[in-house]
């Protein structure tokens, strides 16, 4: 049992990384506008087109790949932001719900209509490192590792870093933040950006360990959603633990069921978190 | 003023009646497929305004009582050989039974919270089709053809299919008009302007929400009997799609949220403008990326609608357009 337990939680964990790191931009944006970003999925499936290309296309490392498609998906966000979001902002959460999905029916329209919707593949490969009954694949660790850089490097910018620490404030009050002189379009607009970044980024390092197409993207939506309910929603430090229990759930499930109830559990387990707390298993009272 | 007079109440009635009577005074068989469609469309888009227009709860879900209704109705004509006319109730039934459990659980959730809770409880139905083996799992459930027989055979059964769905039609729409004028009605609306007012004023909002949830049920629950009966076959990822439910959505914003007749032309017009789009050389490859920028257009400029935006710009149309 230990035998085929160890591998499979070890990759899912790993894995739960990346589920991590795509909840954080989603988490990000929530926390800061109260929107909810259904062109999350589609965003994702692009950064795993962007590092295709530059990798099949220019043959360029794909994790040289990945800074290049963070920078595009920076610009993409705030580009978004001020076209879709901004006259709605502050309108019901039907509106923003609604724009971002039209935004998302845009993307796949158009890529659709380019790339069809047949599997791509970035054929490339590091070898595998064995450890006693686990054998690893040395792109996955690469992307963990990213992955948690790329948390790192969030976090000291939300905390050490001045327009860091606007996003909070604007995040915790946008009123009293705009009072304190505080440009508060611009820092929406940037904490967009970013959670747009996030979701490139997570799509570049996914297309690294498996193949995709380009509605692949959705079903890394749903995982998100799911990771950033666990993790709590605006919290986007929490999402990278819920990527982990998200991981590592499905490394644990499919040694005891068929994997076909994977996730039924899943969703289930989404809907009563929800109930229950709806701040998160690690939220504060903030809901 | 007495609701059987006033003109607002009548005018989508007839509209969807017409609309019904064409194909059944030619007897064109593609023309009835293509009505069927547009008829489909204005039943989901005026049951799920009971639920988002009048009360302001954003369903991402309401396709899964259309998917528990063909899963339910396909394994009683199937598996337990019903009548279609049993089966139609009890995919009905069924519907409600779990709006009313989901109900009392989720409609606790506000705002975008409740959306979400509603794509997971999708995505959790489509995942538990697809693994229960009694409902075929992913290859889901395929009607034998001699089910058609009782009924006629296949060519009748299709008619039959096509009069039930009409008038399935005419009752959503009467239904919606009746509870936007009831007071069951004015308690949901006041609702979905304040819930905390609605409640300090004496309406009793977590019945109200759950029966506007279950009657927002029944109608997509009894359809989706009804269509995979037609069908012939019914699989999870056509049961729960949820962009099906986005559609509805996008279709009852088009005609104006809340409104009687919104849903009406928003599903017509949607249904009419998808079709055009596919077929049209220039914009098939493209049709999606073209109704997501329509989706957007509407969102960013129009959002009461068309019924909407002309009940705001054009006075005499008041008593008309509801």
């Amino acid at each position: 049992m230990i035998r085929t337990l160890l591998p499979s939680v070890v990759d899912g964990v790993l894995l739960g990384f990346l589920y991590g790191l795509a909840a954080m931009g989603l988490s990000l944006i929530w926390g800061v506008m109260d929107v909810i970003n259904l062109a999350h999925g589609a965003i994702i499936a692009l950064g795993m087109f962007g590092v295709f290309f530059l990798f099949t296309g220019l043959g360029l490392n794909p994790y040289l790949a990945i800074i290049l498609v963070a920078l595009v998906g920076l610009v993409f966000g705030a580009i978004m932001y001020f076209i879709s979001i901004h006259r709605i902002v502050n309108a019901p959460p039907l509106s923003t719900l609604l724009a971002t999905f039209g935004v998302s029916m845009i993307i796949l329209g158009i890529s659709t209509a380019g790339f069809s919707t047949s599997p791509y593949n970035v054929d490339f490969s590091l070898g595998s490192v064995t450890a006693g009954p686990v054998t690893v694949l040395w792109t996955r660790i690469m992307a963990a590792l990213a992955a948690m850089t790329v948390t790192a490097l969030l976090y000291v910018f939300l905390y050490r870093t001045r327009p860091g620490k606007y996003i909070r404030a604007v995040s915790d009050n946008r009123e009293a933040a705009a009072l304190m002189g505080i440009p508060a379009t611009q820092v929406l607009a940037l904490a967009f950006a970013i959670g747009v970044m996030l979701a490139a980024i997570s799509g570049g390092l996914l297309a690294t360990l498996f193949p995709f197409s380009i509605l692949s993207g959705e079903s890394y939506q749903l995982r998100s959603f799911v990771v950033v309910v666990l993790g709590g929603l605006g919290n986007p430090l929490g999402a990278l633990l819920g990527g982990l229990i998200l991981g590592a759930l499905e490394g644990v499930i499919p040694v005891f069921m068929p994997n076909s109830w994977l996730p039924v559990i899943e969703f289930v387990l989404f809907v009563i978190i929800l109930l229950i707390r709806p701040s998160g298993l690690f939220g504060g009272s903030k809901t | 003023m007495n609701k059987l007079t006033k003109p607002s109440f009548w005018l989508p009635l007839i509209l969807v009646a017409a609309l019904g009577i064409w194909p059944i005074l030619s007897g064109n068989a593609a023309r009835r497929e293509m009505v069927y469609s547009l008829l489909m469309a204005i039943i989901l888009a005026s049951s799920l305004n009971i639920l988002l227009g009048y009360t302001g709860y954003v369903s991402f879900g309401h396709v899964v009582f259309f998917g528990i209704g063909g899963y339910i109705g396909m394994y009683t004509m199937d598996v337990l050989g019903w009548h279609l006319a049993l089966a139609v109730l009890a995919g009905g039934l069924s519907a409600g039974i779990m709006a009313f459990l989901l109900g009392t659980a989720i409609l606790r959730l506000r705002g975008a919270y409740f959306a979400l809770a509603t794509i997971g409880i999708n995505e959790a139905a489509r995942a538990f089709a697809n693994a229960f083996q009694p409902f075929g799992g992913p290859v889901g459930m395929t009607l034998n053809f001699h089910v058609y027989d009782s009924y006629g055979g296949a060519g009748n059964a299709l008619w039959l299919t096509f009069y039930a769905t009409l008038v399935l039609a005419l009752v959503v729409i009467a239904a919606s008009s009746w509870i936007k004028d009831s007071k069951f009605g004015l308690g949901l609306m006041s609702i979905r302007e304040n819930e905390g007012a609605a409640e300090v004023m004496g309406v009793n909002a977590p019945a109200a929400k759950t029966w506007a949830f279950v009657a927002s049920a029944v109608f997509p629950g009894i359809l989706g009997a009804l269509f995979f009966f037609k069908n012939a076959n019914i699989e999870p990822g056509d049961a729960f799609h949820l962009a099906r439910s986005v559609e509805m959505i996008v279709m009852v914003m088009l005609g104006g949220l809340g409104t009687v007749l919104g849903p009406v032309v928003g599903g017509a017009g949607y249904n009419g403008l998808r079709g055009f789009l596919i077929v049209n050389p220039l914009f098939k490859n493209v049709q999606l990326a073209v109704a997501g920028t329509l989706l957007l257009l509407i969102v960013l400029f129009v959002p009461a609608g068309v019924v909407g935006w002309l009940r705001q710009h054009v006075q005499p149309l008041r008593s008309w357009l509801e």
